[in-house]
């Protein structure tokens, strides 16, 4: 068996899992934690397809999106820790004042 | 393939962990199983460059982060069960399933044809060839990516910046702060009273006792006390006499020798 449709299937259930773990988390940190997930899910149908295709073009896709995603997290978590700061809690549900 | 079929059960249970895991370090931990399981598959997906960078950016890098800011917000920050929106949970794990169910079936009917392989394009070796990629066609956005991650170092260092309001105050002013706050309230002006140590074990959580045989509170940690972890210095003490009452042989004499001994 040399398909890569396993890992594309892989990938479709971690994907589900991470946006599911998006909508129903409440600590802002685990929360970035499933977007993290996700984005590996992507990888891996990214790196699945450079498989299939024969040609390097998802690999160097999958490379920009780890870039990305580190620059992401850096200032992802410096907003959630200034966040912290101010009020004292990681929690989605506490910054809502935006709401009033 | 036999590399998927041990990695990707592994995977998807530790994905589904994230979801119901209550501390926020056991999902860092479970992340860090995904994320590794996902470097060897991208071995077995000839991506060599890729299972290095998967584990020195992310497992190393990034999952790091993760922890550093988890220490500093604090380890026991766990999530809270109470809803703001009613129905959420269900309706998003709802969601969750039509588009896991969507996802998979539509995956799984589509035939993609007989797989190429990467063996002919890394014939000069996987990095050589993505290098030949990355530095001709994909060279501008090579080059903005280092723009980003310099915007995205300066955001970080702007936005973890404090200013400091107040002048940071010397030992002097400290020093002299003690003895204010010992003429106006008494204070007691020396260092805290040490914790009581035993032999048995090194007890910084028994606090000492005082000569009329209470507990000293200052002499252990107010983290200590507010986890409820302090012991009793002398039910410390009861318990070992009980032992060695309960077990004579193992000290070699006999009771009524021990006693004799401490009358002499």
């Amino acid at each position: 068996m040399d398909s890569v449709t396993p890992f594309i299937v892989l990938s479709a259930i971690l994907f589900t899992i991470g946006s599911v773990g998006v909508l129903t988390r409440r600590n802002a940190i685990v929360v970035f934690m499933c977007v993290e997930l996700m984005l590996n899910a992507c990888n891996l149908a990214l790196v699945a397809f450079a498989k299939q295709h024969g040609n390097l073009d998802g690999q160097v896709a999958a490379f920009f999106v780890m870039v990305v995603a580190a620059a992401e997290v850096v200032v992802g978590l410096a907003i959630i820790m200034t966040i912290f700061r101010t009020r004292r809690s990681a929690s989605v549900d506490d910054a809502s004042l935006l709401k009033y | 393939m036999i590399a998927f079929w041990i990695l990707a059960p592994i995977m998807v249970l530790a994905a589904l962990s994230i979801l119901f895991v209550r501390k926020a370090v056991h999902a860092a931990l479970l992340l860090a199983v995904v994320m590794l399981s996902l470097a060897v598959l991208y071995l077995a997906l000839e991506a060599p460059f890729l299972f290095a960078v998967q584990i020195i950016v992310y497992t190393g890098a990034i999952l790091m982060l993760f922890l550093f800011v988890l220490m500093l917000v604090g380890v026991d920050a766990s999530d809270s069960v109470v809803e703001t929106i009613r129905g959420q949970r269900l309706f998003a794990v709802l969601g969750g399933l039509i588009l896991g169910v969507t996802l998979v079936l539509g995956v799984g009917q589509i035939t993609l044809g007989t797989v190429v392989g990467l063996g002919e394009v890394n014939e000069p070796g996987n990095i050589e060839a993505l290098a030949n990629i990355l530095f001709s066609r994909y060279v501008f956005a090579f080059e903005v990516t280092s723009a980003l991650l310099i915007t995205a170092a300066m955001g970080a260092m702007v936005l973890a910046h404090r200013e400091r309001l107040t002048p940071k105050p010397t030992q002097a002013d400290l020093a002299a702060q003690r003895v204010r706050d010992y003429a106006q309230s008494g204070l007691h002006l020396g260092p805290l009273p040490p914790p009581g140590v035993f032999a048995r074990h090194n007890a910084v959580d028994t606090p000492a006792l005082l000569p009329d045989g209470t507990a000293a509170e200052a002499s252990v940690s107010r983290v200590l006390a507010a986890r409820g972890t302090v012991r009793s210095a002398p039910r410390d003490v009861e318990a070992l006499q009980r032992s060695i009452d309960y077990a004579p042989d193992a000290i070699g004499d006999k009771p009524e020798d021990r006693t004799e001994g401490d009358a002499n």
